[in-house]
């Protein structure tokens, strides 16, 4: 773990985004994770990501459970919302938040063990509620806090650090979150920036529920010979089916692409995701098909990264619910105890 | 792009900013740390190792090393004004706290080698030389017109900037070598000295002629009109000791700035200077032109002599035509009359600082040494060899006026010269500086140098209080640091020796260092033309005078590049690097001064 704060002073020419904001600006406190982590690189993509949406900080709740991964939220955005929960219980926590304020842009960072062992239930409900968030997994097959035991993502027939094969079927968190519902669903790894960052913006612009599976080595236990995740492995096996480019309501369109190349979906607040096909024969409006790549090419030993999968009309839960469109936080004593007369003709309604 | 080759000296050499602009390339962050650490006396000997008058230049040295220094950069766009560190004054520190220093330095040589040397000057290049040789063996012979040693450093630097204690102590230590010092000795005739038979000569006599003014009422007015250095000269002698009370000073040099704080303090009232350029041009350094005005000197510009005016024998002012700066489209000034009436300024007595000449009257023009047009000798610039083999030059005299610093560093380069020159060697060939790289590492997260980067803006030089700095001329004006100042300050030093080296093939590629990095120096990205990767890193390296560091053989067959210009040398790559690919490594850079050493066919070294 490093002691030394990192220092203020910045790259003289460091640009400020429309906030007037640099990077750093969007930065925590240092990292006391292992050198050379993953999760580290992630927490510089969020920084990233926020950073070129110039979101303003105090308009974020960061939300995360137990774990390496749910320590990483101390490490960026130090001037929003955190809430550390129990492990495995971060999704209902962010649910309740997000009831009670629907106007916070809700950024769940959970690990392999968090969300696919012991928070799997509550991972599964979350998608399938379509709660209004990013849910970021930081994938890394091991349990790095216990030593580098086998998480439950971890591929059968992977070695440990120590030799021992696992023997267990891994589940597949992108899989699981497009068969429970979730409307935009990516795969990334830690150590491709150019990929993650976009795929970061577009979740955050994303109306609905929002799932990102982020590949990032366990350097300390996971990324030796062997291991599915380490850093050699993952970029071999990578197969990106498609890059993104996140377009702002206020940023011009100017690059031109062939017809076929790219596919354009509008979001709810006007940006524009635009995706440049890698693999022709992929589609990323298909959920069904987008299972069936994903299997198929895993089957062959590789690992489909980018945006799986949008859906450009999703809704949430607030929808679902027909909630007020005042945050209930907001709702002043008025409008929650609206008198007798209201309750008698609510009565009456149910009579 | 070709990856970069740290094994080659320069290239490390060259991120230590400070050394590199440094004439004689002392090794800055060195003793500063060393300041840091209290331990003085150990700075001292490495700033008297490669410049040889600490204390002397610790107080009035041109500072080349400060507009290097690149915390002057990295402060850019951040906080009130950037500062590069107080290095010149910290070398004083070194100088005034340092202990009792003599079992320190070079003993007299016990055995002669048989070679006679004559230093024509006792200034700062001959001592440099003298130095240098005559532990070595050489006897050293160095003739002054002068009663005492120092040359400009003791006649033209007024007193109150820095005190003859100091001088005393630092000629003292270099003639105490065994030096035979020749005082009230002007050298008239080169031919004369070249017949005694020395195996070299070296002609370290300076810039000694201040130009005049030739100028309608000069010849009438000449009892008050006086040329700055010869001026600031009987000063120093204590020849001259008041002053008018109104005083012009023409000249935007140091000298003009000397000359103008000595009138004040001695009895000079309204003392004003007056340029011709403007006043940024002016080519006194930024600070003595501070220090003036912090005198109440008015700095007035765009003013060319015109006249003296007199009456009755007697100066009584000047006039000045009003001019303004114009730039032609291929950017070069010239000053052109703005039409109006001329300005006419009263006063009692005129300082002429408008430059210095070389003069070599005493240098026979048939000896086989030739001179340029401008009346300079033909050199070496490398060597200082004139077109005589044996007759070298250093200092003002060599190259023109300069400063104490470079003809510290001439001193050394013509020892090198005369030491092969006399051992039979050939006088081109150069010997490489030593580098000597050592890892910083200590624990998992300890370096042996302080990594912490602190905010601090740069520290001030106490004066002594104003009214009572003019009443004496020989009351030395600055203070200098206290040790507590001096350790804030040295903080401030970013240790840009502490070097950031790289191994590529223990990279794994995780993007650490990338996210770590405080100031985005570093980049993996595609190989390509240097000018196109400079453009695409994470931040455009736009400082062509700073290198990038390039490492290739990455796995992915990317090339890591990291610009140089703005590293905080925080060492938090190193830190956050899993496989220990990045270290953090000091370099010590130490140029290779006369000696064996400098040679080809060293004696052998006995052990230790």
């Amino acid at each position: 773990m490093t002691y030394l704060a990192k220092p203020k002073l910045h790259h003289p020419d460091l640009p400020a985004n429309a906030l007037g904001f640099t990077r750093r600006d969007y930065e925590g406190t240092i990292s006391t994770l292992c050198a050379g982590c993953g999760h580290d690189s992630i927490s510089a993509a969020i920084i990233q990501a926020c950073w070129e949406l110039a979101i303003q900080p105090h308009r974020v709740a960061k939300l995360s459970g137990i774990g390496c991964s749910s320590k990483t939220p101390t490490y960026f955005l130090d001037k929003s919302h955190g809430f550390n929960s129990v492990h495995g219980r971060m999704p209902s926590v962010l649910t309740g938040a997000n009831l009670a304020n629907r106007d916070l842009i809700y950024l769940g960072v959970s690990g392999d063990g968090d969300s696919a062992s012991i928070g799997v239930g509550q991972f599964a409900h979350v998608m399938r509620r379509g709660v209004n968030m990013t849910y970021i997994v930081e994938n890394n097959g091991v349990y790095g806090l216990t030593k580098g035991q086998f998480s439950a993502t971890a591929d059968r027939g992977s070695k440990s650090k120590r030799g021992a094969v696992n023997t267990d079927e891994g589940i597949d968190l992108a899989c699981l979150a497009l068969q429970l519902g979730a409307t935009y669903v990516a795969r990334s790894f830690s150590g491709d920036k150019e990929q993650l960052v976009p795929l970061i913006k577009g979740a955050l612009t994303h109306p609905g529920a929002a799932f990102i599976d982020v590949i990032s080595p366990c350097v300390a236990f996971n990324n030796h010979d062997g291991s599915t995740r380490s850093y050699d492995y993952v970029r071999h096996h990578n197969e990106a089916v498609n890059r993104l480019d996140v377009i702002t309501v206020h940023k011009e369109i100017t690059t031109e692409y062939a017809p076929g190349e790219v596919q354009e979906v509008r979001q709810h607040d006007g940006s524009l995701l635009r995706l440049r096909k890698l693999a022709h024969d992929y589609d990323s409006s298909s959920r069904i098909s987008a299972m069936s790549y994903v299997q198929s090419r895993y089957a062959h030993g590789e690992i489909v990264t980018g945006l799986l999968y949008v859906e450009p009309d999703a809704t949430d839960l607030h929808e679902s619910l027909g909630t007020t469109s005042v945050p209930l936080n907001q709702l002043g004593e008025k409008e929650l105890c609206p008198g007798e007369a209201a309750l008698a003709r609510f009565n009456a309604s149910l009579r | 792009m070709k990856p970069t080759d740290i094994g080659v000296a320069d290239y490390f050499h060259k991120v230590v900013d400070c050394q590199w602009a440094c004439p004689a390339h002392t090794p800055v962050p060195e003793y500063i740390r060393l300041i840091a650490q209290g331990r003085y006396s150990d700075a001292y000997m490495i700033n008297w190792t490669s410049n040889v008058f600490p204390g002397i230049l610790g107080r009035t040295c041109d500072r080349p090393c400060e507009p290097a220094c690149r915390r002057g950069r990295v402060e850019e766009n951040q906080g009130e004004k950037p500062e590069p560190v107080a290095i010149c004054r910290l070398k004083r520190v070194a100088a005034d706290y340092k202990g009792d220093i003599r079992s320190r330095l070079p003993k007299p040589a016990t055995k002669k080698n048989g070679k006679r040397i004559a230093c024509i000057g006792g200034g700062p290049a001959s001592l440099t030389v003298a130095r240098d040789l005559a532990p070595l063996g050489y006897s050293v012979t160095v003739f002054d017109a002068d009663a005492k040693a120092g040359g400009m450093i003791r006649t033209q630097i007024p007193k109150f900037r820095l005190p003859e204690s100091v001088i005393d102590e630092e000629v003292g230590y270099i003639l105490d070598l065994d030096v035979d010092f020749r005082p009230n000795h002007r050298v008239e005739s080169l031919r004369e000295l070249l017949g005694h038979g020395y195996d070299a000569v070296f002609v370290g006599s300076g810039a000694p002629r201040g130009r005049d003014l030739d100028l309608p009422g000069r010849q009438e007015s000449a009892r008050n009109v006086h040329v700055g250095i010869e001026w600031l000269a009987s000063v120093s002698f204590g020849h001259i000791t008041k002053v008018g009370r109104r005083v012009i000073v023409l000249g935007g040099g140091n000298t003009a700035m000397d000359c103008c704080r000595s009138a004040r303090r001695l009895g000079g009232e309204d003392v004003k200077v007056i340029v011709r350029s403007g006043y940024e041009e002016m080519k006194a350094s930024a600070w003595e032109k501070e220090d003036a005005v912090h005198e109440g000197i008015p700095i007035m510009n765009y003013l060319v002599p015109k006249s003296f005016v007199h009456e009755q024998g007697r100066l009584t002012g000047m006039a000045f035509e009003k001019v303004k700066a114009v730039y032609d489209e291929k950017g070069r000034r010239s000053l052109v009359p703005t039409g109006e009436p001329e300005q006419h300024f009263e006063c009692d007595e005129v300082l002429v600082a408008v430059g210095q000449e070389n003069a070599f009257p005493w240098i026979e023009r048939d000896l086989g040494v030739e001179f340029d047009k401008s009346g300079m000798p033909v050199l070496d610039p490398a060597t200082l060899q004139s077109t005589l083999p044996h007759l070298f030059f250093g200092g003002d005299a060599a190259l023109g006026p300069k400063n104490i610093i470079w003809a510290v560093a001439h001193g050394h380069d013509a020892a090198i010269s005369i030491d092969r020159f006399c051992q039979g060697e050939d006088v081109a060939a150069r010997p490489p500086p030593l580098m000597n790289l050592v890892s910083q590492k200590m624990g998992i997260h300890e370096w042996i140098y302080d990594n912490q980067i602190v905010p601090d803006a740069r520290n001030r030089v106490p004066l002594k209080e104003l009214t009572i700095a003019l009443k004496d001329i020989r009351q030395e004006v600055e203070l200098g640091f206290d040790p507590e100042l001096a350790w804030k300050e040295a903080q401030r030093c970013l240790n840009c020796d502490a070097q950031t080296v790289f191994v590529p093939r223990l990279c794994i590629e995780c993007d650490a260092c990338v996210d770590i990095c405080p100031m985005d120096c570093i980049t993996f990205t595609a190989d390509g033309e240097e000018a196109e990767v400079r453009a695409r890193l994470n931040a455009p390296a736009r400082n062509l005078s700073q290198d990038l560091y390039i490492g290739a053989g990455l796995k992915t067959g990317r090339i890591m590049a990291k610009d140089e210009d703005v590293c905080l040398h925080c060492g938090l790559c190193a830190e956050r690097c899993p496989t220990g690919a990045w270290d953090m490594q000091k370099s010590f850079i130490q140029m290779t001064h006369a000696g064996p050493g400098c040679r080809e066919h060293a004696a052998p070294r006995k052990a230790a």
